[in-house]
């Protein structure tokens, strides 16, 4: 089991409840795609799952062990073995690509090859690799607030796939990139975790993308899950149900209403 | 969504706290102005216009002889490879010291994880060895290096050092705290260390602040190492002093302007550097 969450309430420094009495198992190299409306407790499941969060109650096992148990050095360890996405790259605006890519591995790297990476870039080739299965390796050496915030996004991207990770977590990813695109990056997320054997979890705006890719499927609101299913067992009064307090329609990628024809399941008309 | 409306106030919950802290400001601040007996009607004061005209009237004219102007091109420079290697000195002691007390690069405040408490107690010798270096005033620093290495630019510099390394110190570390810690954190997140995070996350985003706020206080040094010439440690104070002393008022009035060329030097190469590394 890759990830075991039993009865896991976290709430937040400001009293929030993010996350209520949440049970999730995901096997290894299962890929998982988690929807839901804004502020029900996406990112803050993703980030409990990146270890960079800790758990008020219940319990959490991350590749084979409780996080929170370790000491220092295991805790680095586990976290070098997990990658994150963000929606908002934390990258600095001065810094090239190049190297925010190569930062990828600075938690597998002894610290003198990182810090010799900051004089020169130690593995051009390996991040331009990763840039190119993103479309932009013609960035390489470009500074990031050239960027547009699309182009960012898939330099994060590229980072985690630099990384080379156990678990990727995604949050968001595709926020800022434009439809076509958007599907060739989460393929290719879902290409990597397929080739490498590892687990994938991505919370996705756009629910097509998730009904597309992902063999399952979690949906978050209010901090807890409302269902959690393959693609072709979720209807979509279940959908409507879940963005009922964000709009009356479910979130796609171009705006455009959902329509995913699956045979031998009857679907209602989206809005009727 | 309705029921959530229901729930927040109108009222800014920010103002109170606000109108609070104001007046705990005025309340705090007032009692300077009384004790360091501040009072703009003496300056007005008939008499002490005089005296203060008397005073300023010696400085005019300049002293532009050939004699004082090479005396003076010496001292420039030396004030400026005070200043200079004292920064040197002084960013050798802060790097070091503001990467250790930076909070935003503590592994064990994520989550918190294992660790957390002896963390904290770690930041706390070189926030104090900070606070120490700063607390005392580089003249009483100079004073003690002069009686250390004897009179002369080398006391100047290592006064500089300690003072302006403990505000370069603190400063670094607000500098580091206050810029987008998210690109550090995110890195320790993934299991890097403290130094590839602060390489990588920190440095990068806060570079032209630290680059500026240093030229500044190399500006600083400069003026601090006048005072510093009083007392024997070289450069431009010590012409100064030499200066007043005679009670040659042309002499010190060329030396000001020469700071105030300094100090334009000074605020050019902050201009340009900003420039480069924005």
């Amino acid at each position: 089991m890759s990830i075991s969450l039993h009865q896991i309430t976290l709430v937040h420094a400001n009293g929030t409840r993010a996350l209520n009495g949440v049970n999730l198992d995901v096997g290894a190299g299962e890929r998982v795609a988690v929807i839901g409306p804004s502020g029900a407790g996406k990112t803050t499941l993703l980030r409990l799952l990146a270890t960079a969060l800790r758990p008020t109650s219940g319990a959490l096992n991350v590749l084979g062990g409780n996080p929170w148990r370790l000491d220092r050095g295991g805790l680095r360890r586990l976290r070098a073995r997990i990658g994150m996405v963000h929606q908002a790259p934390p990258i600095p605006p001065r810094q090239r690509v190049v190297t925010a890519v190569l930062a990828g591995r600075l938690g597998r790297w002894p610290f003198w090859k990182g810090l010799s990476s900051l004089i020169y870039p130690v593995d051009i080739a390996g991040a331009r690799a990763m840039l190119a299965r993103m479309q932009i390796a013609d960035k390489l050496f470009e500074r990031c607030d050239r960027l547009s915030g699309g182009q960012l996004q898939r330099v994060g991207v590229a980072r985690v796939l630099y990384q080379q990770p156990d678990l990727i977590l995604t949050d968001e990813p595709v926020s800022a990139v434009d439809p076509a695109l958007s599907d060739h990056v989460i393929g290719e997320l879902n290409r990597e975790a397929i080739a490498r054997g590892v687990t994938l979890v991505a919370s996705l705006h756009a629910v097509d993308l998730a009904l597309h890719w992902f063999p399952r499927i979690v949906g978050v609101k209010a901090g807890e899950i409302a269902f959690d299913l393959p693609p072709v067992r979720i209807t979509d009064d279940m959908l409507r149900d879940l963005y009922a307090s964000e709009s009356t329609v479910v979130p796609t990628q171009a705006g455009e209403p959902l329509s995913m024809p699956a045979p031998g399941i009857r679907r209602k008309p989206l809005c009727s | 969504m309705r029921s959530e409306a229901a729930i927040i106030p109108l009222r800014d919950p920010a103002a109170l706290p606000r109108l609070g802290l104001t007046l705990l400001i005025v309340v705090l601040l007032w009692p300077g102005f009384t004790l360091a007996e501040f009072d703009l009607g003496v300056l007005f004061d008939p008499r002490n216009r005089e005296i203060m005209g008397k005073f300023l009237g010696t400085f005019f004219p300049l002293e532009l002889s050939a004699d004082f102007l090479r005396l003076l091109l010496k001292s420039t420079l030396e004030t400026l490879a005070i200043a200079t290697a004292g920064m040197t000195i002084a960013m050798a002691v802060a790097l070091p010291l503001s990467f250790m007390v930076t909070r935003s690069l503590s592994i064990s405040r994520i989550g918190p994880g294992p660790g957390r408490w002896s963390g904290r107690a770690a930041r706390v010798p070189p926030r104090f060895t900070l606070m120490f270096f700063r607390s005392i005033p580089e003249i009483l620093w100079a004073l003690l290096f002069v009686r250390a290495v004897g009179l002369g630019p080398a006391a100047g510099v290592l006064a500089i050092g300690i003072t302006y390394g403990g505000m370069l110190g603190k400063v670094y570390s607000e500098i580091f705290e206050s810029g987008d810690t998210r690109p550090a954190v995110a890195l320790l997140e993934t299991g890097s260390g403290r130094l590839a995070a602060f390489g990588y996350g920190m440095w990068p985003v806060a570079l032209p602040e630290i680059v500026s706020y240093t030229v500044y206080r190399w500006e600083c040094a400069v003026r601090a190492s006048v005072i510093m010439g009083f007392v024997g440690a070289g450069g431009l104070g010590q012409q100064m002093e030499l200066s007043m002393r005679m009670l040659s008022g042309g002499e010190v009035s060329t030396i000001l302007l020469v700071f105030l060329l300094l100090v334009v030097l000074a605020d050019t190469v902050s201009a340009l550097l900003r420039k480069v590394t924005a």
